[in-house]
């Protein structure tokens, strides 16, 4: 049962990206062209979404999950270094490409070979990155 | 194109479904890169079959659905190093970051989560200045 709906929510994930064009890299690019042709079309698909995601975090409160485990823990406060720098990664990366990991496996059937360079160098990517945090974390302990 | 906002609003509610789907049937956050990333560097354990059944579901619909409508455009660069750059970039930021756009965005916004507001104002930017950078003083993309 729990397969069934992770492939449920998993194409509802893949058919939302599709449907609000967010597969196509000139749109997620001009979501983050400021200084060009802005299109202003993910703060909509942001929207879109954030909506019944927040219902559903309310509805977290008063019950379990309905295939039974617990809910995700509260949110750590912390912001830490590794959370500054990734996040500044991976926003250069996804404005270079255009792609974020989701869009790049929905459209991994139809988006050619580059695509599929895409995916893998960010396979790569993250295989590398435990090994990079262990770097980062070892000669200074401080934080 | 005016009609871009509404397919927009309309994608982005079936991505908040998704989640909150995933989130209240399965207990889990569905953040992309999470999902992947555990799978490649073995933390996902037991979860690896739902994880799984969740990739297939995310590349298999759109495919299907792709076969009738035709695929769209997405204006994916054929620039080979580009790809590779911003694929490693993607993959080792988002893992160090402990999220992207669905998990940070999507999920860490709607619940207020601080790490994932600022996640997403950095990336944001980060972005921003990726293509003022290599668009429009580089010219490479």
């Amino acid at each position: 049962m729990r397969l069934v709906f992770a492939a449920i929510s998993g194409a509802l994930f893949g058919t939302g990206l599709l449907v609000s064009g967010m597969v196509d890299t000139a749109k997620v690019r001009g979501w983050l062209d400021f200084f060009g042709a802005w299109d202003p079309t993910l703060a909509f698909v942001m929207g879109g979404a954030i909506l019944p995601m927040a219902l559903a975090w309310m509805m977290t409160r008063s019950r379990r999950p309905a295939l039974g485990g617990s809910f995700p823990a509260a949110p750590e406060q912390k912001l830490g270094r590794n959370l500054i720098l990734g996040s500044v990664m991976f926003g250069m990366g996804w404005g270079l490409s255009g792609l974020c990991p989701g869009p790049a496996l929905a459209a991994s059937t139809f988006n050619g070979l580059g695509g599929l360079v895409f995916i893998a160098a960010m396979a790569l990517g993250m295989w590398a990155a435990p090994h990079l945090r262990a770097r980062l974390s070892t000669p200074t302990p401080a934080e | 194109m005016p009609q871009d906002w509404i397919l927009g609003l309309l994608g982005g509610g079936l991505i908040g479904c998704a989640g909150a789907l995933y989130l209240l049937v399965n207990g889990r956050i569905m953040g992309a890169s999470g999902i992947v990333g555990g799978l490649i560097d073995g933390s996902a354990g037991a979860q690896a079959r739902e994880r799984l059944a969740f990739l297939a579901g995310l590349i298999g619909l759109p495919a299907l659905i792709v076969l009738v409508t035709g695929a769209p455009d997405t204006h994916l660069t054929g620039n080979f190093a580009v790809l590779i750059g911003a694929g490693l970039l993607v993959g080792l930021g988002t893992r160090l970051a402990n999220g992207c756009t669905s998990g940070h965005g999507v999920c860490g916004i709607s619940r207020l989560s601080l790490r994932g507001i600022v996640a997403t104002c950095i990336y944001i930017g980060a972005g921003a200045v990726s293509v003022v950078l290599f668009r429009h003083l580089l010219g490479v993309i």
